[in-house]
């Protein structure tokens, strides 16, 4: 199908792209367009106003300072794929982004735009529930910071007022003993995941302390399973894997119980990631 | 407020193009219906199918999930321009010699995302050419052919380099 008309306007500053979405209340904001567009060619969308934030200047860059990896929001998922930055401390990051989408796809695709968009079966929120990150926002109300856990609300629902913008995330940089993994089972390469799980921790040789354990696919936001978390930190993979606390429903992909059963898959998959020494 | 049509200029196979679009029109369909460049195919409209692929500023995009207003200053590439300079011929034949294509209709997409993983050099593995071609569906062929193709060529550009050396 064809989007349904709209029009169509390129903010040049942060400030016009908040002015914007205060003005018309049924805005959607254009960055990647990956997700967007899709839905506004298939109308599940039908904004009056598309505001192109694309030519703002200073959402594009990656950094590191004060021991965290800043990702601005229109960093692409092909430039995150190449950062150097990103490999070496923010390597989870760098892990997920072969399983997003195709190469095609990568090339336009933002990071800011994946984590606002808040799929539940995406792969970037749940590295950044992992990774206990952050997302700065600025709004009406001007600049402030949002953690992981609090930002991912429902199904596509996030902390994100009606004017605000994402405008960059923030990950604590990999230290020496940082372990990360991630695994997902998807019916063709780059699909959205039937399930998948990003994780992170801190090793002392074998002994892992600080699991974190974000399942993606299996709820309506990315779900930490905590009693698996503890149960790994203690030892045991297998016991990590009955303790498994999540509930997922059947979705047009798997029945709950399939669901349930890859989960324990992908943690015996990324526990071994977690434990490789390095 | 935006305005619901602009004007946008462009350079479409190394041609200059000044046009006033919809602000809804998608990158392909403005190369199919305004320039009548009909080698660019449109299968889902969402994004999984890949019949659609085009360069924009050299990187290989969906043309149904790409505006054309976005494409405003942009250098744009089609399955024409690709095969008018010469730079996928090799791929072309090969695709044939090889029965890569049954009924044609992805083949424009997957050319674009093969040449897009072979300009980088080197022989990629047959996962690599599987993974770079994961998002181009063919319906008819089974993929089994379109690797063969496209392996056959990095092989071929490979030793005409290490013979240019």
């Amino acid at each position: 199908m064809k989007p349904a008309p709209f029009a169509y306007k390129r903010a040049r500053t942060l400030d016009e792209a908040v002015a914007l979405l205060g003005e018309h209340k049924d805005a959607r904001l254009l960055a990647g367009g990956q997700s967007l567009i899709a839905t506004l060619n298939m109308r599940l969308s039908t904004p009056s106003l598309l505001v192109d934030i694309n030519g703002i200047s200073g959402l594009a860059g990656v950094a590191h300072k004060n021991g965290k990896v800043e990702i601005g929001a229109l960093v692409r998922h092909a430039e995150a794929e190449r950062s150097e930055l990103i490999a070496k401390y923010a390597a989870l990051i760098a892990r997920a982004m072969p399983h997003i989408g195709h190469a095609a796809i990568r090339n336009r695709g933002t990071l800011g735009g994946s984590i606002a968009f808040a799929d539940p079966a995406a792969e970037l929120p749940a590295c950044l529930l992992a990774l206990d990150g952050e997302v700065e926002a600025s709004g009406p109300q001007g600049k402030r910071t949002i953690r992981a856990q609090d930002f991912f609300k429902g199904l596509f629902e996030t902390a994100l007022g009606p004017q605000e913008v994402l405008t960059a995330i923030r990950v604590p940089a990999a230290g020496k003993d940082t372990r990360v993994g991630f695994a997902e089972l998807a019916r063709r390469h780059g699909d959205y995941a039937i399930v998948g799980l990003a994780a992170s921790a801190r090793a002392d040789g074998k002994k892992l302390s600080d699991v974190r354990l974000a399942y993606f696919g299996v709820g309506a936001t990315p779900m930490r399973a905590r009693k698996a978390e503890a149960a790994l930190a203690s030892g045991g993979v297998e016991a990590a894997v009955a303790a498994l606390d999540l509930d997922p429903h059947d979705d047009i992909q798997a029945t709950a119980k399939t669901k349930k059963h890859l989960a324990g898959v992908l943690l015996r998959r990324v526990a071994n990631q977690l434990l490789e020494t390095r | 407020m935006g305005d619901r049509s602009l004007d946008i200029s462009l350079t479409v196979n190394g041609e200059k193009i000044a046009e006033r679009v919809e602000a809804r029109k998608t990158l392909v369909d403005f190369l199919r219906e305004d320039l009548s460049l009909t080698g660019s195919h449109i299968g889902c409209e969402h994004g999984v199918c890949g019949a659609c692929t085009v360069r924009v500023n050299g990187e290989i995009v969906r043309g149904c999930l790409m505006l054309a207003v976005q494409c405003d200053g942009a250098e744009v590439e089609t399955i024409e321009g690709l095969s008018d300079s010469g730079e996928i011929a090799d791929l072309q034949a090969a695709f044939e010699q090889r029965n890569a294509l049954q009924c044609g209709y992805c083949t424009p997409g997957m050319i674009a995302a093969a040449q897009d993983l072979l300009k980088r050099g080197g022989v990629p593995s047959r996962d690599d050419i599987r993974a770079h071609l994961s998002g181009n569906y063919c319906r008819c062929t089974g993929y089994h052919a379109i690797v063969d193709a496209i392996e056959s060529v990095a092989q071929a550009r490979s030793e005409a380099r290490a013979k240019g050396r």
